[in-house]
């Protein structure tokens, strides 16, 4: 018999019960669909980690000040001006590993443009700063060395910034005031959307160090060079504990610490943070997919249920297939392409549930979904192997029968 | 050679604690264009034999030789498809496949043999126009008669072009005059040169066979040439005058 002729009998046959076929594949839909959906949400999240991972800066080492211990008493992390622009210059140039050290002045205040201000935050920064922190520069120009050198009035601005003071006309080459001091926007920063935070990373405006602290800060920070942040890239493939280690022991060192005394500085592995936050979005979706997985294992049970009903029920269908000439094999093959039939149109019509279900959740819950060709393939091809499998033993269970006993079964 | 040779044909049925032996050593020689009826008790392996016939089943010793092939030492596999080439059957339940229609009943041994759609689709019609039942072809066996229905069942066992029909109780579950018919039916097959094998306990039925063999306890204890068979077409006059 050709498989033709075995495909048209399944699906007579699937016809013949609609309501106890529709409610067979009612098991597999939902497991296809949960599989799909489950991926989709959780590649979603890995996908949201990714990007996170990609706007921080990958290989990322942050050094903060930390606490100073004062006459016995400890004071608060970042209490004092501990880091100077200098521990920046010395990290980039004594540690092999590192690839480029970016030190960061903070201020925040109100900028104006014509009639428009707002109040944003504002940094100083070398230019190794944009390949630290994985900036990119959407239209102008970044700093010069010159710039850096003269304490020049020039700035970048961020997307949030730039649509609140300028909305859609071109800020290159304008005016804008920080803190009262005139600045001219020499290039706009390309978006970077939230921060691991949730903070509007592109709230923001970056200009020469020099500047921030000659020009804009002042006081007391500008005589002793000490910077908020220092942001250090460690080349790709060096060993980051290495490097963390050997920073450590070079700004203990420079900050003349004694053996007992502690850290100064903090220093944090942001990547190896994210990188355990990836992991963790992985193992979720990893265990998304197995929970739903087991829901489509139960489908195919419900299959290999009713195909077990079905073989009972026909067993005289069989005997006089048998009778007329039927063989073992084409009674295993009518009702394993039954039970594949159910599941493979089980696993259609769970796709569409899915890719819809996907979308509804994307919708409604305002998570991100990433559906992916692959998991779809995945999920049907499952789907179809379980129908082998589920579909096997009864489909060798009706082909194993005697023709007489069949014949004669009431 | 005869259409049908059995030597010393045993068959055992192997339980857990006993055994029962159904067919004690029959051999038996069946021309081609015979009509034999095979008549026995229940439990006298009347049954067991033509199971042994029809290749439903394998004998648990002698040889059986069916148009001059070996059957008793084939594969299951062989024996299917001698079923499917050779041998027509015919049910006392008639054993149509319920919600599908006549001519797909009587295309199924077709599908086995991997013939063409549209080839299975006219030899089937054709066979149920044999029948008579040309305007019934895409009724559903519940939408016939009995009798319909187990010319049907004939027109099933026809379409292979067999060398054997096998009938088993074929109008056990049918009145007298549709049993007439049928027998008619059967007679006029074998009148074209068909053979026709059929077990039967009723002695009125066994009549319309041209030879008569009895079975009891595993063994034949008759075998008679019948002078005079029934015909079937008197019959139904007969039938029609007392109805009148």
């Amino acid at each position: 018999m050709t498989l033709l002729a075995s495909i048209r009998i399944a699906l007579r046959a699937l016809r013949v019960n609609k309501l106890r076929s529709s409610l067979t594949m009612l098991g597999i839909i939902i497991g296809v669909a949960a599989v799909i959906t489950m991926i989709a949400i959780g590649s979603g999240a890995q996908a949201r980690v990714e990007e996170q991972i990609q706007g921080l800066g990958t290989n990322l080492i942050v050094l903060h000040p930390g606490s100073v211990t004062s006459g016995g008493v400890r004071m608060g992390a970042g209490s004092r001006f501990t880091l100077a622009e200098e521990d920046a210059y010395a990290v980039q140039r004594e540690i092999a590993e590192v690839q480029a050290a970016a030190p960061q002045l903070r201020g925040t205040g109100q900028v104006v443009a014509a009639n428009n201000n707002w109040s944003t935050a504002f940094y100083g920064v070398t230019p190794e700063y944009f390949e630290v922190r994985n900036w990119v520069i959407a239209a102008g120009k970044g700093f010069e060395p010159a710039d850096l050198t003269g304490s020049a009035k020039v700035a970048l601005v961020g997307e949030t910034v730039a649509r609140n003071l300028f909305g859609d006309a071109d800020p290159i080459g304008q005016v804008i005031r920080i803190r009262k001091v005139p600045f001219t926007v020499i290039g706009t920063l390309e978006r970077k959307g939230q921060s691991l935070m949730g903070q509007d990373q592109d709230d923001v405006i970056l200009m020469p160090i020099s500047t921030a602290r000659n020009r804009v800060l002042g006081g007391g920070q500008a005589k002793q060079r000490s910077v908020g942040t220092i942001f250090i890239k460690v080349r790709d493939g060096a060993d980051m504990a290495a490097a963390e280690s050997q920073m450590r022991s070079l700004l203990r060192q420079r900050h003349r610490l004694q053996a007992g005394q502690d850290d100064d500085f903090t220093l944090r592995n942001l990547s190896e943070v994210l990188a355990a936050r990836e992991e963790s979005s992985r193992i979720m979706a990893l265990l998304l997919a197995a929970v739903a997985s087991v829901s489509l294992l139960v489908g195919g049970i419900g299959i290999m249920n009713i195909m077990l009903v079905s073989v009972t029920e026909r067993t005289r269908e069989i005997g006089l297939r048998m009778a007329v000439g039927a063989r073992a094999r084409d009674i295993l093959t009518q009702f394993l392409v039954e039970a594949v039939t159910l599941a493979l149109i089980g696993g259609l019509l769970g796709i569409l549930l899915g890719v819809g279900g996907s979308y509804a959740v994307g919708h409604f819950a305002e998570w991100r979904t990433e559906l992916n060709a692959q998991a779809i393939l995945l999920a049907v091809s499952f789907a179809a192997a379980v129908g082998v499998f589920f579909g096997f033993y009864p489909a060798r269970k009706a082909s194993r029968l005697l023709p007489i006993e069949a014949l004669r079964y009431e | 050679m005869p259409l049908i040779v059995t030597r010393n044909l045993v068959k055992e049925y192997r339980m857990e604690s006993y055994s029962v032996t159904a067919l004690r050593g029959v051999s038996l020689e069946i021309a081609a264009g015979e009509f034999v009826a095979v008549m026995g008790p229940s439990g006298s392996g009347k049954t067991t034999f033509m199971n042994l016939l029809g290749c439903l089943d394998s004998p648990t010793g002698g040889e059986y030789f069916l148009a001059g092939e070996k059957v008793s030492e084939l594969s299951g596999d062989a024996l299917a498809a001698l079923r499917n080439r050779r041998i027509g059957f015919v049910f006392q339940n008639f054993n149509l496949l319920p919600r599908t229609s006549a001519v797909e009943n009587v295309e199924l041994p077709l599908l086995y043999c991997n013939r063409p759609r549209e080839e299975r689709r006219q030899r089937a019609l054709a066979r149920l126009a044999e029948v008579g039942l040309a305007d019934r072809a895409h009724h559903q066996p519940s939408q016939l008669s009995g009798g319909q229905q187990q010319r049907v069942a004939i027109a099933r066992a026809l379409v292979n072009d067999p060398v054997l029909i096998l009938a088993d109780e074929p109008t056990g579950a049918l009145d007298t005059r549709t049993s007439c018919e049928l027998m008619g039916l059967l007679q006029q097959l074998n009148r074209g040169g068909l053979t026709v094998v059929l077990v039967t306990h009723e002695r009125d039925v066994a009549a319309f066979a041209s030879c008569i063999i009895s079975f009891r306890d595993g063994h034949i204890v008759d075998d008679q040439r019948n002078a005079d068979p029934v015909d079937a077409r008197e019959m139904l006059k007969v039938l029609d005058r007392e109805a009148a």
